[in-house]
């Protein structure tokens, strides 16, 4: 970064009211955003945990202090409640409950992550196109759509993974071709409106092609209003793959997903009741925490879209 | 003779990033039974005043006055209890746009008659609100009863609504900009509808508008603010004689047929003013 | 020019407008439900199990195997398969449990009435208690009420449900015996009255057995008070959300004006615009709790559409699975149908469009 102005300090530089180039305006805009999300302390809290997760995600080697899948002495650990030794007592495989909950940390980012990268692409990719050249275009493209809208989520997801088999990956598939639809109606709404904008004259008077339009500048410009809605669906798409992991469809055993681990946890539930409270804390938390940062991004991005 | 109502250093604040902007600085008059106009651009803070004088202040705002009397009341420190009697029954408003000012889920009839009953009148409810669609020249009143708002052409809804407002017989109508929303044509027609019933039922009347031309026609007499402040009073029959700069310039700006005003002179403003 | 000639120039164009809608709706339907066939039909088709295994069993021999193959149809082309899935789905036959042996469509129309008992129940705590709880949420806005009605709608919707609902069993049935247990009803009561309806509170109170519906009660009370949590939450926010800009309107003012006191300018004038919207909305919730009903009624053996779905998937029942999804697709179209038509009844303009 080569500024000509080095006696400005960053913040000065950042609010500047004629910013000298492209990336010093997007990175004030950034900064401005992130001046009035950090004054929404919910929405903090939420970026807190997520962060907090990701860390754990990452450190999990570290952080666990004991190995997720091989349990203990089967006479003596199993099903310990929560001491110094096992934060969060052990299960009925003498398996140390936080460290399976701070590995479940990963198949739970795992999940998040996979879903939104193969959702939203689908999801713009269809809106986008079907926004872009309307016609019969739009017409199947949104008739589609509304099929898939008209299955309940969690239901369709069950279906997907009863063809698929069960597994983590296929529940992942499964979630994410459930959860492209609303994606798309919005990238299309969006592109409705900027479809005509005299800027997308200009450049097709350019004898820009169609792609290139739809990829170059109309994707662009959907993409934010897209990402905060797939942040205000993760807390959902973290509950959907918990409860199909939950009735044994995702992850399989001995896998530490916080859904598996509470079905696993269920029939001790009156005598034991940590093994299926912890990772039901952890999913609870997480998804919170998802919650509250959609919540508050939203506040500041978009104060008036409360849907 | 008393005076119907007294205004005394009026002033109306809104929080701003950069503190309290007050859009009102201190507005005094007194008003009797008569037709008072108030005139100005918008921002100059006149709808803010005939809503304050019913105690319509937008919650985020606040407003403070030194004297703030209605026929002896008391309307700083009146309570709910007191305002519900005086709203509807004794001072009420008919506001710009009836497209907007009537609730669209509830028919014509049945928001009438609310306002009848809510001021005790509840067997004649009915009959008095037809009476009142008459007076206010609707001929089918039966019909404009059953049917919902966005039934109604402009014109019908904001007759409807002054129906609505004097069906009471209130002693003080505030009129918001009742007809800048409505087509040229059918203005007139409204403005004479409210000019006879105010002068009929012996009403005083605050007429709020930025047309100036039309309010000194239309009332006895004129305020002209501007940026929260009453710049100028005058008589309305004798507008001529307005000395503030600000009220030259709005009447310099109405073209007139005989004479030859091209280019029309842009309304100066100047800094001055707003001390 | 008045109002009497566009009333009158209303009426009689009105009925082709409506009729015009009806067939677009109609239409959507159609599609909707067609597509629905196609989703179900694809993914029977590439689902791993072997559907003749499934009718002839395991240790068939070679000649009763290509019978069956034949006989369900699977070597002719796809299409044609379709078109006989399409068929049978049209008249009901979704062919035939292989977990209780019986046609899938009776299994669904005994599973039915408990999902239905248990959603209704729910989405009535949710409105009675979401709408209220809303509103006065509106009213102080930014007020501490508004943040906690704000935190505990937030953590209804980040709670997994099948969590929360083990947390109850354990609390209110297994430590305090406060509700009775898992399942709709205790044995004993089972047999007290005739399940005419299938609703057992509708059931047992019809037929005077009030121990039976206190069972009943007891039994249904905490599952239906969690997914009754859930749509409350959602509804809470909407309410919110709606009131928020209804309050904002210039017909409020107008009510203030006329002098009409604040709780009827809430609860009447700006309640009843907000409605319109909040209807779809609830609609939707009724319909999202046939979905939250697969987990609940897990957890509580509530035995249901949803449990019937995870048990048939838990064995591979492929039939009974595609039919409940259908049947639950179906569902969902028709409570959209229903939020439409509902749309249309509360709002004037959409009603007299002129």
């Amino acid at each position: 970064m080569s500024t000509p102005v080095p006696r400005q300090s960053l913040g000065e530089w950042l609010i500047s009211e004629q910013p000298a180039s492209r990336n010093q305006a997007r990175l004030g805009q950034i900064w401005r955003t992130w001046v009035l999300f950090s004054g929404n302390r919910l929405g903090m809290i939420g970026l807190g945990i997520v962060v907090l997760l990701v860390l754990v995600a990452i450190f999990a080697n570290v952080i666990a202090p004991y190995d997720p899948l091989l349990g203990g002495d089967l006479r003596t650990e199993r099903l310990l409640p929560p001491s110094w030794d096992h934060l969060m007592g052990t299960d009925d495989l003498a398996r140390d409950i936080f460290s399976r909950v701070v590995h479940g940390a990963r198949l739970t980012l795992l999940v998040v992550a996979l879903v939104a990268i193969i959702a939203t692409p689908i999801g713009l990719l269809v809106g986008t196109v079907s926004g872009y050249f309307g016609g019969w275009v739009d017409t199947l493209l949104m008739r589609i759509t509304d099929i898939f809208l008209a299955f309940p989520r969690l239901i369709l997801a069950l279906a997907f993974v009863a063809a698929l088999g069960p597994g983590i990956e296929n529940a992942i598939i499964a979630i994410a071709i459930t959860s492209w639809p609303p994606y798309a109606r919005l990238a299309r709404a969006e592109t409705l409106t900027i479809r005509n904008a005299e800027h997308i004259d200009a450049i097709r008077l350019q004898g820009a092609s169609a792609p290139r339009i739809i990829w170059g500048h109309v994707v662009p410009l959907c993409l934010s209003s897209v990402i905060i809605r797939v942040t205000l669906d993760m807390a959902g798409i973290i509950l959907t793959a918990a409860g199909l992991g939950f009735l044994g469809l995702g992850a399989q055993p001995p896998q530490p997903e916080w859904g598996a681990m509470i079905a696993g946890g269920r029939r001790f539930i009156i005598d034991y009741w940590w093994v299926a409270t912890m990772p039901g804390i952890a999913i609870f938390a997480v998804s919170l925490g998802f919650n509250l940062l959609g919540d508050g991004l939203r506040d500041v991005l978009d104060p008036k879209a409360e849907k | 003779m008393n005076p119907l109502l007294s205004v005394e250093n009026l002033r109306i604040a809104f929080p701003s990033r950069q503190g309290p902007v007050e859009v009102v600085r201190g507005v005094s008059f007194s008003l009797g039974r008569e037709r008072l106009g108030i005139v100005g651009e918008s921002g100059s803070g006149k709808s803010q005043t005939g809503r304050a004088i019913l105690g319509l202040t937008p919650v985020t705002g606040t407003a403070t006055a030194d004297r703030l009397e209605f026929d002896g009341i008391d309307l700083r420190n009146a309570s709910p209890r007191q305002w519900r009697k005086l709203r509807g029954a004794r001072m009420s408003m008919v506001m710009q746009d009836p497209k907007f000012s009537l609730n669209p889920v509830m028919t014509i009839g049945k928001q009438l008659m609310e306002a009848v009953k809510l001021h005790g009148g509840k067997s004649e409810a009915r009959d008095k609100s037809l009476a009142m669609l008459e007076a206010v020249q609707i001929r089918d009143p039966e019909r404009v009863m059953a049917a919902f708002p966005h039934e109604l052409s402009g014109g019908m809804g904001q007759r409807a609504m002054i129906a609505m407002m004097l069906v009471t017989e209130p002693d003080l109508l505030i009129a918001d900009e009742p007809t800048s929303a409505l087509d040229v044509t059918v203005q007139i027609e409204v403005l004479r509808i409210l000019d006879r019933l105010v002068t009929e039922r012996g009403m005083g009347l605050i007429f709020i508008s930025h047309d100036l031309r039309l309010v000194s026609t239309f009332c006895d007499r004129v305020l002209v603010m501007y940026a929260g402040r009453v710049v100028e009073e005058l008589d309305a029959r004798r507008m001529d004689e307005a000395s503030h700069p600000y009220t030259r310039g709005l009447l310099n700006c109405l073209p007139t047929i005989t004479g030859d005003t091209r280019p029309l002179p842009v309304l100066a403003r100047d800094d001055a003013w707003l001390e | 020019m008045s109002t009497a000639t566009s009333l009158a120039e209303g009426r009689p164009r009105a009925l082709p407008a409506i009729l015009g809608k009806a067939i677009r709706l109609l239409a959507t339907i159609a599609v909707t439900i067609f597509g629905l066939l196609v989703v179900t039909f694809l993914i029977g088709r590439v689902v791993p199990v072997d559907p003749v295994l499934a009718v002839v069993g395991d240790r068939a021999s070679q000649s009763t195997y290509d019978k069956a193959f034949v006989e369900l149809g699977l070597d002719r082309p796809l299409y044609v398969q379709f078109g006989l899935y399409v068929e049978k789905a049209v008249t009901g036959d979704f062919g035939e449990s292989l977990l209780t042996k019986k046609p899938i469509i009776e299994d669904i129309a005994r599973a039915f009435p408990a999902t239905l008992e248990l959603a209704t129940v729910a989405i009535l705590i949710g409105t009675l208690f979401g709408i209220p709880v809303g509103v006065w949420a509106a009213v102080r806005q930014g007020k501490l009420v508004d943040q906690v009605v704000r935190i505990i709608g937030l953590m209804g919707y980040s709670a997994p449900i099948f969590w929360l609902g083990l947390l109850g069993l354990l609390l209110f049935y297994a430590k305090w015996g406060i509700v009775a247990g898992p399942g709709r009803i205790d044995i004993s009561y089972e047999y007290a009255f005739t399940p005419t309806t299938g609703l057992f509170l509708i059931d047992t109170a019809m037929q005077g057995q009030w121990a039976a519906f206190r069972n009943v009660v007891s039994h249904i009370a905490l599952p239906a008070a969690l997914l009754g949590y859930f749509s409350m939450a959602y509804i809470a926010r909407m309410t919110r959300s709606f009131m928020l800009n209804e309050l904002a309107q210039e017909y409020v003012v107008t009510a203030r004006v006329k002098g009409v006191a604040e709780w009827r300018i809430i609860w009447v004038h700006a309640l009843r615009n907000a409605a319109v919207p909040l209807v779809t909305v609830i609609t939707l919730s009724y319909a999202s709790l046939l979905e939250g009903s697969v987990l609940t009624e897990t957890v509580f053996a509530w035995p249901g559409l949803g449990q019937y779905l995870t048990n048939s998937l838990q064995n591979a029942d492929m039939n009974a699975v595609l039919g409940g999804t259908l049947l639950i697709g179906i569902i969902f179209v028709g409570l959209n149908l229903l939020s439409d038509f509902l749309y249309t009844v509360l709002d004037p303009r959409v009603r007299r469009r002129s």
